[in-house]
């Protein structure tokens, strides 16, 4: 396949590159749109934003998701906020300083004019979720209120209590309903997508599993996006619902569409500790409790004291020793790290000694418990919930888990894939965090990609490209289909001894160690080495009960299972050829000194593009230049 | 945290489809009580994977209380013994040892059962469709800061909007209703200016698609509010009377 990598970045300086896009795109004329259909895999902020807001400019609209309802994709466990550059608080805000704090935080890994369009877009998402009626917290005078996020020194995150994500999804979904009463969209709820219908080069269709009736079926439009969320479930335990997967992206992938940065993964410093074996997933607590939590852990290693009775001389309050001007609010990649160390090096707290305590004692006394408890109770009660201990009175323990996946399907900066037809958008694209995600900027560009950029970019293909709706009776429709059945069947057929769920672990585990926090060479190449062997027991020793035409979790659980397996043998191959330190990629082999990541823009100032190169054969990397024309690249210190 | 494990008698409801007879099943399962309510199930499931048969069909997605996919009625309570928490939020350290759980899906004639302890519950998305939201195209609307919304004011449908969409009001009610969902919704729009201009129809609506997912009228018991994992008052539900009866007798849409 000849690969063209050609981002379609519009030339002109950084802040016009998108008005005059806009300006200037080809439109379809409004009576012609309702001859153009759209297939929308994915329900979360950026699927239910673009179907919603499609369907109201009159295209017939098909959206899939595989939970019970539209309403419950996973955005809706966002708790902590959405950024914004409104600059409501005065404090030196702009669209330029949170485009430089999302390209900074990013360790200068993404792409600058896609970036610079996001910071833009932000301003309307808070105008629009408003007019949603979204209840966003206010001041006492009726003026919109702000929290500070990690990696920014200004306040602009927007939010709704701890349940931010979850209005922002209801704003969305209600809209989203709006257009199903019409109409307008087509909803299939329990609908999974297991395959990508590629038709003379373009994106045709998809085939999906009714996830109730077992029924499998092919869709087809005249362009497919996918809105599918992040893979951090690759890792077995993490933040995510039970239900994220990499198998709509990854599926993808197989049928042409490049994968890019897949090892960039973000691992995000609060939350709850691993208790046991027993667990199936972890639990965030929002980092906007680092606005007035501090971390510290005790300054002598095993030291098993009642944090109550270690003397504030004997703390040691690593984020705000090391980084003074960020303290607390250290980015994410960094705060993680530096729980690690404290922890490697003995000094880790609770079962286990992997932990860190988030303490609020010095809040409760500056604010009042209330004050306290009117901002963050119900994370404390979720805390409680989980661990039987009341963060009131005793500090939380908190560790990093994985949480957020900055890699994703290659795309241009119309948000479309290296299949003609494919657009992504959302967490399941790669193209605005870099190696690093900034807190309250995931919801940012799931909106923005939905409201605000899909209803131009793909209005300009369509207008170009016309209309390509191939008939689900095509013979590559036929073949999707029967390949998708005849995997079920092998699924079901197998009849092994371990559990879909035991091999989901063992390679979580396995990638956890590996491709987790800290990776190097020696590590990723043994890694790279089991993956065959785990990928063989599993065809051969899976055990899934039950029928294919029928409600059957534990062969959904194999499906994804087993698209994870291929999938954490490509996170490592991308690891391992980066051979520098970046962001949420830390290489041990390349740091400073004092333990900071270190870059190397000269060889490696590039968006890597995996090509799937068949069954058991090595994938191939394309890369894209990363071109900074206004920015700078500079060493990031948070110092 | 205790470290003993908990010998635990299940009385688990099996059906295998919508239209087949259930009954409840007897399982003994030793489970750690940091274990969640449904990391249980997870571990009973193992088993019977392990074993070849058929585990036991549940639905959850976030867990951690906020997706509103979980639900299971626990000793006759829907989502268990803790106040204001889901399913998934229950930790088995709410059980003694040697108790018997009684484990049975939401049931209501809205809900029917999909198989073993899933229901469907796509009535609450037409109830929404049905008017639950304010007519507002992407694009075009006024600064976020253009009309003040009272603390208060926010707050106050910010209480109501934390409804998740469980169902559990449902399956609490000895009639079935769905009054505390609606109401939710329609109160928190209401309270907001932004929901003003569709007040009165969004009421008479989302009502009337109400009754006609089979869900029963609303008789003041109370028991919808008890369960609800987010704690959503009752006080929404005669609110959305007042609303309802308005919106009749403005005659309206
Ligand atoms: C606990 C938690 C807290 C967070 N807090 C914040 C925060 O405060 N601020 C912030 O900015 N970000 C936050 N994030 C990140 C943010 O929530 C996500 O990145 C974002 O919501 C992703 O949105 P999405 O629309 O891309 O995908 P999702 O919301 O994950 O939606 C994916 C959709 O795709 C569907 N789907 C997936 N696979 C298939 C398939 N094969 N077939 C059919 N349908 C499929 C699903 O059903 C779902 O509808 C948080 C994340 C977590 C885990
Ligand atoms: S699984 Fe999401 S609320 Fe329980």
């Amino acid at each position: 396949m000849s690969i063209n990598l050609d981002a379609k970045v519009p030339a002109g300086p950084l802040r016009d590159k998108w008005t005059k896009t806009k300006a200037s795109m080809k439109l379809v004329n409004p009576a012609n749109k309702r001859k153009y259909s759209v297939i929308v895999v994915g329900s979360g902020l950026a699927g239910a934003s673009a179907a919603a807001t499609l369907a109201e400019l009159g295209y017939q609209v098909m959206c899939f998701c595989y939970q019970d309802s539209p309403r419950r994709a996973h955005s809706i466990a966002a708790q902590g906020g959405i950024n914004a550059a409104k600059n409501y608080q005065n404090d030196g805000d702009s669209v330029w300083r949170l485009f430089y704090d999302t390209i900074k935080g990013g360790d200068f890994r993404a792409r600058e004019s896609n970036v610079y369009r996001l910071a833009e877009c932000s301003q309307a998402i808070i105008d629009q979720c408003v007019a949603q009626g979204v209840p966003f917290a206010r001041e006492y005078g009726g003026q919109l209120a702000n929290r500070s996020f990690g990696g920014a020194q200004v306040s602009r995150t927007f939010y709704c209590r701890g349940m931010t994500g979850q209005q922002l999804l209801l704003g969305a979904y209600q809209a989203l309903s709006r257009q199903i009463h019409s109409g307008a969209v087509k909803m299939f709820p329990q609908t999974e997508m297991l395959d990508l219908v590629v038709v003379d080069g373009r994106a045709a269709g998809i085939v999906t599993r009714n996830l109730v009736t077992g029924y499998v079926e092919s869709f087809s439009a005249d362009a497919v996006l996918l809105c599918t969320g992040g893979y951090s479930n690759a890792f077995f335990l993490s933040t995510n619902a039970a239900g994220c997967n990499v198998t709509a992206t990854y599926r993808a992938f197989k049928r042409g569409a490049l994968f890019a940065n897949p090892c960039y993964t973000q691992i995000h410093p609060t939350c709850i500790p691993v208790a046991g074996d027993h667990q199936f997933k972890l639990t965030l607590m929002s980092e906007s409790l680092r606005n007035d939590g501090r971390v510290w852990v005790p300054k002598k290693p095993n030291d098993t004291r009642e944090p109550a009775s270690i003397p504030d001389s004997e703390r040691d309050y690593y984020l705000e020793r090391k980084y003074p001007s960020f303290g607390n609010l250290a980015p994410r990649d960094v705060s993680s790290r530096a729980a690690k160390e404290v922890c490697d090096e003995g000094r880790g707290v609770g079962p286990g000694g992997r932990g860190v305590f988030l303490d609020f004692a010095d809040a409760i006394k500056r604010l009042g418990a209330d004050k306290v408890r009117e901002k963050y109770g119900n994370l404390f009660d979720i805390y409680f919930q989980i661990t039987g201990e009341d963060a009131y009175t005793r500090p939380m323990r908190i560790y990093p888990a994985p949480h957020y996946t900055m890699g994703g399907l290659w795309v241009d900066y119309n948000l479309m894939s290296t299949v003609p037809g494919l657009f992504v958008l959302g967490e399941a694209n790669f193209s605005d965090h870099g190696a690093n995600r900034l807190g309250a900027s995931a919801l940012m560009q799931g909106l923005a990609d939905g409201y605000f950029v899909i209803p131009y970019t793909l209005g300009a293909y369509f207008a170009d490209a016309g209309g390509r709706k191939v008939p689900t009776d095509h013979a590559e429709f036929k073949k999707c289909m029967a390949e998708v059945t005849e995997g079920t069947n092998r699924l079901l057929g197998i009849k092994g001894k371990k559990t879909p769920i035991e091999f989901h672990r063992e390679v979580g585990k396995l990638l956890w160690e590996n491709c987790g926090m800290a990776r190097d060479k020696k590590g990723l190449e043994e890694t790279i080495q089991k993956f065959p062997a785990i990928r063989e027991e599993f065809w051969k020793n899976v055990s899934v009960p039950g029928s294919g035409a029928d409600f059957n979790k534990a062969l959904e659980q194999a499906g994804r299972v087993a698209d994870f397996i291929e999938f954490g043998e490509l996170m490592c191959r991308d690891a391992l050829a980066r051979d520098e330190s970046c962001g949420g990629h830390f290489r041990t082999e390349h740091q400073y000194p004092d333990g900071e990541a270190k870059r190397n823009d000269e060889q490696f100032m590039y968006a890597a593009a995996w090509e799937y190169g068949g069954p058991g054969k090595t994938p191939t990397m394309h890369k894209e230049p990363l071109v900074y024309e206004e920015v700078k690249p500079a060493v990031r210190s948070y110092k | 945290m205790a470290n003993k494990t908990l010998n635990l008698v299940l009385h688990i409801w099996r059906q295998k489809n919508r239209g087949a007879a259930g009954e409840l099943v007897e399982y003994r399962l030793d489970v750690s009580p940091d274990c969640s309510f449904l990391e249980m199930l997870d571990l009973l499931n193992e088993d019977l994977i392990r074993k070849g048969q058929e585990p036991v069909a549940f639905d959850y997605d976030c867990r951690e209380g906020i997706c509103g996919t979980c639900g299971v009625v626990v000793n006759g309570v829907p989502h268990g013994p803790v106040k204001g928490a889901t399913t998934c939020q229950v930790h088995m350290r709410n059980f003694r040892d040697g108790e018997h759980i009684y484990i049975e899906p939401f049931r209501a004639k809205g809900f029917p059962v999909i198989k073993d302890l899933v229901v469907d519950r796509s009535a609450f998305d037409r109830i929404i469709q049905s008017g639950g939201y304010v007519s507002c195209n992407t694009g075009g609307a006024p600064d976020g800061n253009a009309v003040p919304i009272s603390h208060v004011t926010a707050e106050a449908a910010m209480d109501a909007a934390a409804c998740i969409g469980c169902g559990a009001c449902v399956a609490a009610c000895k009639n079935a209703s769905a009054m505390l969902f609606v109401s939710a919704k329609v109160t928190q729009l209401a309270m907001l200016p932004q929901g003003q201009p569709e007040r009165a129809a969004r009421a008479k609506d989302m009502v009337e698609q109400h009754d006609r997912e089979l869900f029963g009228g609303c008789t003041n018991q109370y028991e919808c509010e008890a369960v609800c994992p987010k704690e959503i008052s009752v006080k929404h539900i005669a609110a959305l009377n007042r609303e309802y009866v308005k919106s009749t007798l403005a005659g309206t849409k």
